[in-house]
């Protein structure tokens, strides 16, 4: 199979969508609340239930309102009744989002028989099918997706501009933020809102499952690379990128070699994403096994000398 | 006749100031609760101003509580609290915080400066980015607790020593008034704690207010001029030298004994 224009698109939304999930992912992975962002992409499942009943139709923008509503529902949810429930945080999760969840699909497999909506799509996404779905603007002509991801993009890039140093204060040091006056319980709500509508304008091209993928594996991967925020948030965002492209080749190339026809593009770019984060892994700079295995074997190379003197000798 | 006593007047008042200061704590029936069952009881406090004040007492007598519900971080259940007379949603500006050190995550990939400079952020305020003349000051911050060739480093590469003096610097920089600050000499090295020590009094020749939970009752009476005894309630607070004594101690710690052998070797040694 040859690699044509429809193909060029799919990894453009592919890019577009894990860059923006890179941004509001890389603060979740170092809040150590990378299952929040599972638990809000699942749990928007009902808002958006919600707005296809409402409007009847696959709108963005109710879409977008009715994911940021229970996106913040989960987050607030999930405070409630690990405080007043007095169980703990991950289970209190576990409760929030698999019920908000289970009503999202029970609504939207009540929702497939009026409208045009098809439960295994908000599952999988579909992003082989975003370039029959194009939009213009003047003279260009770019899939819908690509549009919806690359403005969440916009806005999730603007926000990291504005508030970096909000951002970043109070996800080192809450407590201090608070003392300061940036209200950091503004600034988690903001986080769990970007998620939100980060999950559902990725959910159509590449489902609510492998989106986590694209909010944790990029973000996690670039912090075994650095150790500084911004070339952290830049490296995400070029992992994620890559993952796409990479993802989308693989896709299209891998199965022929076996004899079988192409496969679920969303699925080899979460698959390439974990494949980065394995290279990552073993080849990281300082983090790596390989330069902690040389680190140890430099160690050892110098206990002779060392020994010599220790008093147990 | 009337020359002498216009002279006497101010002579006489000079004891007793016309407009006595607000102290820069007053804590009035404080009781804070987790889940109904108390932490805190019924504290009543005035701290004088340009002391530097200890908390002394029992694992889960209250310490850190005590800190986080007078700068708001955990509601209260009841009581009042002033900061320089006034509530401390509007005394703010004037309060600094320094947090447990392993209250934050030191692989979190920040440089020391950056963290330093986060005592600048008030100022700032929302939106406004860190500029040449915050960093400065972070840097001089950093200089004055003898961290200043750290700067660069990311917080995880530091000494838990240096980790400390970070988050003094930090409150240095904040330019507050009164400082809370929880365990700072918690695990740290014999110079970090002789450049803490030099700094309270430095803060204290300043005017400036140090409460400061501590863990070591044989450092007590040679770091601190005020003290509080803490075991849910207040046992006793006052100056270190009336209140420090092997009785109220006792009345602090319960049957501990080895504490209170350690605590009884400082009494000696003081």
């Amino acid at each position: 199979m040859s690699w044509t224009i429809f193909d060029t698109w799919i990894a453009v939304t592919g890019m577009l969508c894990a860059i923006s999930c890179a941004i509001p992912g890389s603060f979740l992975v170092l809040r150590k609340m990378s299952m929040m962002g599972d638990a809000i992409s699942h749990a928007v499942l009902p808002g958006l239930a919600i707005a296809f009943f409402a409007t009847g139709a696959r709108d963005s923008f109710p879409m977008f309102i009715g994911a940021a509503v229970v996106g913040i529902l989960t987050a607030l949810f999930t405070q409630w009744i690990s405080r007043f429930g007095q169980v703990d945080r991950g289970a209190a999760m576990g409760i929030v989002f698999t019920t908000l969840f289970a009503i999202g699909l029970i609504l939207i497999v009540r929702a497939a028989d009026h409208v045009d909506l098809d439960p295994g799509c908000v599952l999988y996404g579909a992003i082989e099918l975003t370039p029959l779905d194009m939009v213009s603007f003047g003279p260009f002509e770019l899939p819908r997706a690509a549009a919806v991801n690359g403005a969440t993009l916009l806005v999730n890039l603007a926000i990291v501009i504005l508030l970096f140093k909000e951002l970043r204060l109070s996800s080192f040091d809450p407590a201090l933020a608070d003392t300061l006056g940036f209200s950091s319980g503004f600034i988690h709500y903001l986080l769990m809102t970007m998620v939100a509508v980060t999950t559902v304008a990725a959910f159509e091209s590449v489902g609510s499952i492998i989106v986590i993928a694209m909010l944790i594996v990029p973000a996690a991967t670039a912090l075994l690379i650095t150790r500084r925020l911004i070339p952290m948030l830049f490296i995400a965002a070029a992992v994620g990128a890559a993952s796409s492209w990479i993802g989308h080749f693989m896709a299209i190339r891998i199965p022929p070699l076996f004899g079988v026809s192409d496969t679920t593009s969303s699925g080899m770019m979460a698959f390439a994403a974990g494949l980065l984060f394995t290279l990552a892994w073993i080849f990281a700079p300082h983090e790596g096994l390989v330069a902690q295995f040389l680190r140890a074997r430099g160690k050892e190379n110098r206990i002779p000398e060392s020994t010599t003197q220790s008093p147990l000798r | 006749m009337p020359l002498i006593s216009a002279h006497a007047k101010p002579v006489a008042s000079a004891h007793l100031p016309e407009h006595p200061k607000d102290s820069p704590l007053s804590i009035h029936d404080l009781t804070v609760a987790y889940h109904r069952k108390p932490v805190i009881w019924d504290i009543d406090l005035n701290i004088p101003e340009g002391s530097l004040v200890g908390i002394v007492g029992p694992n889960g007598a209250g310490k850190s509580t005590l800190l986080k519900a007078c700068l708001e971080l955990i509601p209260k259940t009841s009581g009042l609290i002033n900061v320089y007379g006034q509530p401390y949603q509007k005394q703010r500006h004037l309060v600094g915080y320094v947090p447990q050190r392993e209250s934050v995550d030191w692989d979190f990939p920040i440089s020391a400066l950056d963290v330093v400079a986060m005592g600048t952020y008030r100022r700032l305020g929302w939106f406004k980015k860190v500029g040449k003349k915050e960093r400065a000051k972070a840097r001089k911050a950093m200089e004055q607790v003898g961290i200043g060739e750290y700067a660069d480093r990311q917080i995880s590469q530091l000494s838990g020593g240096q980790q400390q003096r970070v988050f003094l610097a930090r409150a240095l920089v904040q330019d507050a008034q009164l400082y809370f600050m929880d365990e700072p000499f918690a695990a740290v090295d014999a110079a970090t704690e002789q450049a803490i020590v030099e700094l309270l009094k430095d803060l204290r020749s300043q005017g400036k207010t140090c409460i400061v939970v501590h863990h070591d009752l044989a450092t007590v009476s040679k770091y601190f001029d005020w003290l509080i005894l803490l075991n849910m309630r207040v046992v006793a607070a006052g100056p270190t030298k009336e209140v420090f004594t092997r009785e109220n101690l006792h009345k602090t710690y319960g049957g501990k004994l080895d504490l209170l052998d350690s605590a009884s070797l400082a009494l000696a040694q003081s």
